[in-house]
């Protein structure tokens, strides 16, 4: 593979995705602290939003120890060059809490469906295209159809105003093979001036091997996350992907020794857990389950006494999409009656 | 004279037609116009042929009938863009008016909570919120009558196939309007709303989970007694309505896990986030019939 000489913004997703991992729990301290750092190694792009975007504070996914307004008005001020994104999810979060991202200085709003639901997103891309900010269409959960299919809902949200479309493996299933064609057909078909990106999960192992493939295809942007922070067994791990980058003569921009000291010296410290592959998480990429179920199914195993595999292995065999992490605990309920163990 | 109020749907769509099918086995309601404003379409089609008379240059084409054919009853399925109006011209012929859309010009009206209370005020346009709050605000409803409930959230999952475009387009409409009921007809302080649209194959029955914080410790046996108390209300007019898991008891928090499943009128069975609208809807319109045949209110005067 030769991508000698390419260009690529490296997004990273610690203070969004790493929310799932934290249970939402990352202090403002700590916000403020990984940000600037990551700002200061050159990191272009810094999400920061409750793990489920904007508005994600609940009983379902988790009340964080702070409202995104509060992390995005900590943050935003201490940036010198990297921009702030946020994610949004119709369904969750609304035009309020968007115009709220946009006041607290967020450059760049990403807005989420299920890969084949583009046409939620109509009324959030639009408004962000019109408020003039970076506006981009976040298709995930995509291992679950067709390529022709992602291009298809790519253009919905195209329409809508986005200029930048992503393929997003949210289950961390993907091979590199599939990542390569979908992205490929993305940048084959959609206008020019519109970025193609990826967002990977390291549920298989495969979050640097499938974001090379994607910058090979065409893709402009690649999530990451630095120290892989983020729900499953975490996202491409940047500092890695960074000195990857690097010895393939992959421009990003970013200082490789600071970047790698991000993640030592204070993302690390910060996890409840180590973000590892292990039993559940290598489940999520094999069943093809939305990464951020883990520590949920976790917890059912916990109170109910039924493996978190087993729960994981049927919510994928249902097609359980982004969201309904409340069908863990009623499917840990069903199946430990089942077994007579409540 | 016929005990039946005689009623009018706005809207040929899927709500319309599947409310029609319902409509014809109410013993307290009798549908004579369906009005759209497409004649070639066949939700209008399908009501001719089931007798009903049709009309497709919209309301201002049945004005004129109204007070001829004793329209009493007005169900509207269109939009919330244009529901207002046809509010106030069938509200001035003295049509009640039981909103399907997302306008809420009038009060919330989620049957087994409040729709008593409309019927007796003679409410002359209610709103039926949405289907998710339909499925999950009883619960909410059937806490918050055992003790304070500080915040209401719910979780509606509905298969991707039951979900038509204006839903899609204006998803915020769901969310907001479906969180306001669940504090003003709910009882929670504060209300949340999420919305999961999933696209699985065969399409799944709608879930609800429901989940709330109660100011003080939540009496669980009070609170489980009066939960399925409140599904039997509803299963009164959505037989489908099932209890799969709950309540379960987390500190303050209660959960209770809903499956809807549809009559499968001319909707599926899957859409069981539609079905209970046109349940809901035709629930209220019969309790305002049976209130005018009791003699408790009077409908408008007419010459």
């Amino acid at each position: 593979m030769n991508l000698n000489g390419k260009k690529v913004t490296l997004h990273d997703m610690s203070l969004r995705d790493g929310m799932h991992a934290k249970r939402h729990q990352i202090s403002l301290d700590e916000m403020v602290a990984v940000s600037t750092a990551l700002d200061a190694a050159g990191m272009p792009l810094i999400e920061v939003t409750h793990g489920d975007g904007l508005g994600g504070a609940s009983l379902n996914y988790g009340f964080p120890a702070h409202s995104d307004e509060e992390y995005l008005k900590a943050v935003v001020p201490k940036m010198k060059n990297a921009r702030i994104s946020a994610l949004q999810l119709p369904g969750i979060g609304t035009l309020d809490h968007l115009r709220m991202a946009r006041d607290c200085g967020v450059s760049t709003i990403r807005v989420a469906t299920h890969c084949t639901e583009a046409d939620v997103s109509e009324q959030h891309i639009g408004m962000a295209a019109k408020m003039e900010m970076d506006t981009v269409g976040f298709l995930m959960m995509a291992h679950m159809v067709s390529a022709q299919k992602i291009l298809e809902q790519a253009r919905l949200m195209v329409n809508y105003g986005a200029n930048c479309i992503y393929a997003t493996d949210s289950a961390g299933y993907m091979l590199p093979d599939e990542v390569t064609e979908k992205i490929g057909l993305l940048r084959a078909e959609l206008p020019q001036n519109v970025e193609v990106g990826f967002h990977g999960h390291h549920n298989l192992g495969m979050g640097i091997a499938n974001s090379l493939a994607a910058i090979d295809a065409g893709a402009s942007r690649i999530d990451g996350s630095v120290a892989g922070l983020g729900a499953g067994a975490g996202n491409t791990p940047l500092e890695v992907f960074v000195a990857v980058l690097k010895r393939m003569g992959v421009e990003t921009g970013i200082d490789l020794y600071k970047i790698m000291d991000v993640a030592e010296d204070i993302v690390v410290p910060m996890m409840d857990q180590p973000i590892r592959l292990d039993r559940d998480a290598l489940t999520l990429g094999y069943a093809g389950v939305y990464s951020s179920f883990l520590l949920f199914a976790q917890r059912a195993q916990k109170k109910y006494g039924i493996p978190a595999r087993d729960i994981l292995v049927e919510l994928g065999r249902r097609g359980t999409v982004g969201g309904q992490e409340d069908m863990i605990e009623d499917l840990a309920l069903t199946m430990a009656r089942e077994k007579g163990l409540i | 004279m016929s005990k039946k109020l005689k009623a009018v749907i706005i809207g040929p769509g899927n709500i319309g037609t599947d409310l029609l099918m319902k409509m014809q086995r109410s013993e307290w309601i009798e549908p004579v116009w369906m009005v759209g404003i497409d004649p070639e379409s066949e939700g209008l089609k399908r009501a001719a042929e089931m007798g009903i008379k049709t009309c497709a240059s919209g309301v201002d084409g049945l004005l004129p009938h109204v007070i001829a054919d004793d329209i009493r009853v007005a169900f509207d399925a269109t939009s919330a863009y244009v529901h207002a109006e046809n509010s106030r011209k069938l509200n001035e012929l003295g049509v009640i008016m039981i909103d399907l859309t997302p306008a809420a010009v009038g009060p919330y009206c989620v049957p087994p909570v409040n729709l008593a209370d409309h019927a007796r005020n003679l409410e002359m346009n209610v709103n039926m919120v949405t289907c998710g709050g339909q499925a999950t605000i009883p619960m909410v409803a059937a806490v918050s009558r055992v003790q304070p409930v500080e915040y209401g959230e719910i979780v509606a999952t509905v298969s991707s196939r039951s979900v038509g475009p204006g839903t899609r387009q204006n998803i915020d409409e769901f969310t907001r309007t479906t969180a306001g009921a669940v504090e003003k007809v709910g009882g929670a302080r504060r209300g949340k709303a999420i919305i999961v649209i999933n696209p699985a194959e065969p399409p799944l029955m709608m879930r609800d989970t429901i989940h709330c914080l109660t100011a003080s410790e939540p009496d669980q046996a009070a609170i489980t007694a009066s939960i399925h108390a409140m599904v039997k209300e509803v299963q009164k007019y959505v037989p489908g309505y099932t209890l799969v898991n709950g309540p379960v008891f987390d500190g303050n928090k209660v959960s209770v896990f809903m499956q809807v499943e549809g009559l499968g009128d001319f909707l599926p069975k899957y859409a069981g986030n539609l079905d209970i609208m046109t349940a809901a809807g035709l629930r209220t319109a019969e309790m305002f019939a049976e209130e005018v045949s009791n003699g408790t209110i009077t409908l408008p005067e007419r010459g």
